[in-house]
């Protein structure tokens, strides 16, 4: 199985950017040979999604292929009539999204959704693709591969859901499959398991990827060779062995670096506690079971406590009760020594002041028709009481302290970076001048670089404001930047917790190891050697801690 | 959800009956503040004050408004809606004809007007800002526009004055058998048409254009699937939910918007029956209809909610 598959040749793709056609793929090529995997890798912008999808003869609306030319199997994409290109897609070269909690369609049942491609593309009659269905279900481990293809995307998790859509993929047996950052919004453990499956199947299936990424740790573990790119340009292209032992740019060691730690000097305070939560339990109503149980976290001024665990564990539940959306069964929050009541509603606006959130998705969490000024003013009219001339210096100034232009304040959200938007977010939180921020997964929403931005803007905002952090996140990478002490959390228990040295060092707690052991690493190989060594048993599993 | 919809119908029918309530004081008190009553409308203008004093302590009408309210009130709880004022029918009679004859008007209505609605939608949405779409659109929106007491004249102009096609007055009582029934009533049921398929049609496009947008639509296309399947199996079961909103919207307003179409076409239902009612300030007639009116509403909004949960697989299948 050797010989060119794909050949991309001077691709050049412009997009409409208010009104106006700016190249957003630079006369970029690449050869694709049978089998092989070549990772693109780039920060958000760089094109990357954007030159992979046109193996699909597709672009984002808003966009256009000017020049160039796409020979699949010695087929000419560019310029192919619509109707040609439907019987490519889905067919010759298969497309793994993103998000599959968002790709699949809430409306069908996964086998549904399974054997659209094969049977509408005429290649399987109905039964012939659910046996087939069956089939790869098992081959990805998908739990009771017979039923499951029943069951409606919600009714599924997130992983499986992945796992289901790189089946999906595979079900009409094409050359190519388009991996578009298929584990991205998956949480550590859960991306590792979905990494194995995908890498197994494709493997075993002897076809041809092209695997998008902006985790350059991801991407050395999938792809036999990597491109670099950066605005639409190539930085750099290697064996995947060569570009991660001897990068020749500097913009690929800058991305090499990125995951490496960064130590913080660890003062010593006295203690001056700013939260303590004591013994909480809460569950959601109509819920039997506790989604939190015996809760205690203390938070002192100044510094930032991490909660660390995967999703489900429970850590955005502590920010709801916490913030009192949502009241707990037992338990008491203290507040600078004062009790917090348990509702919202009864709360003193200086206490709803004192504690403010940044969350996950930025632009979810801004009105999308408030300019910024009024986004970051809001905050300053509610608690503060300003007038409209204060109000805009104070929001000057708050764009400032976030390193955003002044010019910034008449902006929609909709005119602001995914960054961009998470600072502004900041810029709200702090106009309330609060002592505490809850930030909940405040950076896994971008890619590194930017949220490297963002961490290092908190700390500094914190060494001048003195403002302490809870900070969310199943990101230990982030942990190890940001925090000041860890509470690992596991379904709804805290599991361990201490100061970040004491948590980050051997001996670990089983639960944290696994955390931890499951964050790629660069090495190409340490996810096939971390599988294997997960199935003898010499590292701890998900299964076998008891998930 | 088992458990959860039979406590959601309580609900919204213990709702419901507070909804009837209101309405029924706020047509008291509306038909109370037009000026004269029963007496003054059925005896003219020539009639002395002495007849028509006579006339009021009979009917029971020289007392407060609020006691003939309570009255009223206390009688319909024990299912007694009254008799009219003005010939002394009983109301529930009265009512039961008319509202068969409405109910068969929106209900023929309703059969055309929704698929046409939905179909014309999935169409415009198809071909979106294609000349097509762009036709169905200002088509539909200029029915709605024009008033339709001027949209059924303007097809009775048409279709029973210059090409006497159809019966400009639908004599449906007279009229025997399901064909010839359809055939007087084909002019208020063209009319009802036109004036509700547009809000179906532009929600249905609204909604599918709307979820063009999704990754699992760009999936679909990823996939090669065809436009039209895209519209019609992938966009198309998740925009349910507001389409049923405004579908049933419509069927309520062709229950209820018939007061003006019943009128231009003498069609003998509970629209024109209200009209008449008011004229006479027949006041337990009116409280009938507007009881009747209400509860469509109310009945219709419940299974438009329960069918919206019902197209919802995340409601339909619990994890």
């Amino acid at each position: 199985m050797t010989g060119t598959l794909l050949d991309i040749k001077d691709l050049l793709i412009e997009a409409d950017i208010e009104g106006e056609w700016k190249p957003i793929v630079h006369r970029l090529s690449m050869t694709l040979d049978r089998g092989e995997i070549i990772g693109l890798i780039g920060e958000s912008g760089a094109g990357k999604s954007t030159f992979g999808l046109s193996a699909l003869g597709y672009t984002k609306p808003g966009c256009r292929i000017v020049s160039g030319s796409i020979m699949l199997n010695g087929m000419e994409l560019v310029g192919k009539p619509d109707s040609g290109l439907r019987s490519i897609r889905g067919n010759k070269v298969a497309y793994v999204a993103q998000s599959a909690a968002a790709s699949f369609n809430p409306a069908h049942t996964l086998f549904e959704q399974f054997a659209e491609s094969p049977v509408q593309h005429g290649k399987m009659s109905a039964e012939e693709a659910r046996a087939s269905c069956v089939e790869l279900f098992r081959q990805l481990h998908l739990p009771e591969p017979e039923l499951i293809g029943n069951r409606y995307p919600h009714q599924v998790s997130g992983g499986q859901l992945q796992r289901a859509m790189t089946a999906m993929a595979l079900g009409s047996s094409p050359d190519i499959i388009v991996f578009d950052e298929p584990t991205t919004a998956l949480d550590v453990t859960t991306q590792i398991e979905v990494l194995g499956a995908i890498k197994e199947a494709v493997k075993a299936h002897q076809v041809a990827a092209i695997y998008i990424s902006h985790d350059l740790a991801v991407v050395a573990q999938m792809a036999d060779r990597i491109m670099v790119l950066r605005y639409g340009d190539l930085i750099e292209e290697g064996k995947a062995s060569d570009l991660l032992s001897d990068p020749q740019e500097e913009y690929t060691r800058q991305l090499l670096n990125v995951r490496s730690e960064r130590a913080r000097k660890n003062q010593d305070r006295e203690e001056n506690i700013q939260l303590h939560i004591e013994n909480i339990s809460a569950r959601y109503p109509g819920m039997t079971f506790n989604v939190l149980e015996d809760i205690n976290i203390k938070v002192v001024r100044g510094r930032t406590v991490a909660i660390v665990g995967e999703s489900g564990s429970g850590k955005s539940t502590l920010a709801r009760v916490i913030t009192g959306l949502l009241p707990p069964d037992r338990g008491s929050i203290k507040f600078n020594g004062d009790l917090l009541t348990a509702e919202l509603k009864t709360r003193p606006v200086n206490a709803l002041q004192s504690i403010q959130m940044i969350y996950q998705m930025a632009d979810v969490a801004m009105n999308p028709r408030h300019r910024v000024k009024e986004i970051i003013g809001r905050p300053l009219e509610f608690y503060l009481g300003m007038k409209p001339e204060a109000r805009d210096t104070r929001v000057f100034e708050l764009l400032r302290q976030i390193e955003l232009p002044e010019e910034f304040s008449e902006r929609y959200p909709a005119q602001l970076s995914g960054g961009e938007k998470q600072r502004v977010c900041i810029a709200r939180a702090l106009a309330a001048n609060p002592d505490l921020i809850i930030c909940d997964e405040v950076t896994s929403a971008l890619d590194q670089l930017v949220a490297e931005g963002i961490l290092d803007l908190l700390l500094n905002l914190q060494k001048k404001l003195d403002v302490s952090y809870l900070f969310i996140t199943h990101d230990i990478a982030t942990v190890k930047a940001i925090a000041d002490e860890i509470v690992v959390m596991h379904q709804g228990r805290v599991v361990e917790q201490g100061g970040k040295e004491a948590i980050l060092s051997p001996p670990f707690a089983p639960y944290t190891e696994l955390l931890l052991s499951s964050v790629p690493e660069m090495e190409p190989g340490w996810l096939d050697d971390l599988v294997s060594r997960r199935k003898k048993g010499e590292a701890p599993t998900a299964d076998s801690i008891g998930t | 959800m088992n458990n959860t919809l039979p406590i959601i119908i309580l609900k919204r029918l213990t709702m419901g009956l507070f909804i009837l309530f209101g309405v029924s004081i706020l047509i008291t008190v509306g038909v109370e503040a037009l000026a004269g009553d029963v007496c003054s409308a059925v005896l003219g203008q020539a009639a002395s004050p002495e007849t028509v004093a006579a006339c009021q302590a009979q009917l029971g009408l020289n007392q407060p408004v609020y006691v003939r309210y309570l009255d009223w009130l206390f009688n319909v709880v024990q299912g007694d809606f009254g008799t009219s004022l003005a010939n002394k029918r009983e109301v529930s009679e009265l009512l039961s004809k008319r509202m068969g004859n409405t109910f068969y008007l929106a209900t023929a209505a309703a059969i055309f007007a929704v698929p046409l609605g939905i179909f014309l939608g999935v169409v415009a949405a198809l071909y979106r800002n294609s000349a097509l779409d762009h036709a169905i659109s200002s088509s539909t929106l200029a029915a709605i526009s024009s008033p339709e007491f001027f949209v059924g004249y303007i097809l009775m102009a048409i279709f029973a004055v210059s090409n006497n096609w159809f019966p400009a007055i639908s004599d449906v009582e007279s009229a025997a058998g399901f064909w010839s029934r359809l055939y007087v009533s084909a002019l208020p049921i063209m009319t009802l048409t036109l004036v509700t398929v547009a809000h179906m049609m532009r929600m249905t496009r609204a909604s599918i254009v709307n979820l063009l947008a999704s990754p699992y639509i760009e999936m679909a296309k990823l996939k090669g699937m065809k436009p039209s399947r895209i519209i019609i199996k992938h966009a198309l079961p998740n925009a349910w939910a507001p389409i049923i909103q405004v579908v049933v919207l419509n069927l309520g307003y062709m229950v209820v918007g018939c007061v003006v179409i019943e009128v231009v076409f003498v069609y003998p239902g509970l629209g024109a029956l209200t009209v008449e009612s008011v004229m006479l300030r027949d006041l337990p007639i009116v409280q009938g209809t507007a009881m009747v009116f209400a509860t469509v509403y109310v009945v219709l909004f419940l299974v438009a909610d329960i069918l919206s949960m019902l197209a919802n697989p995340r409601l339909r299948y619990r994890k």
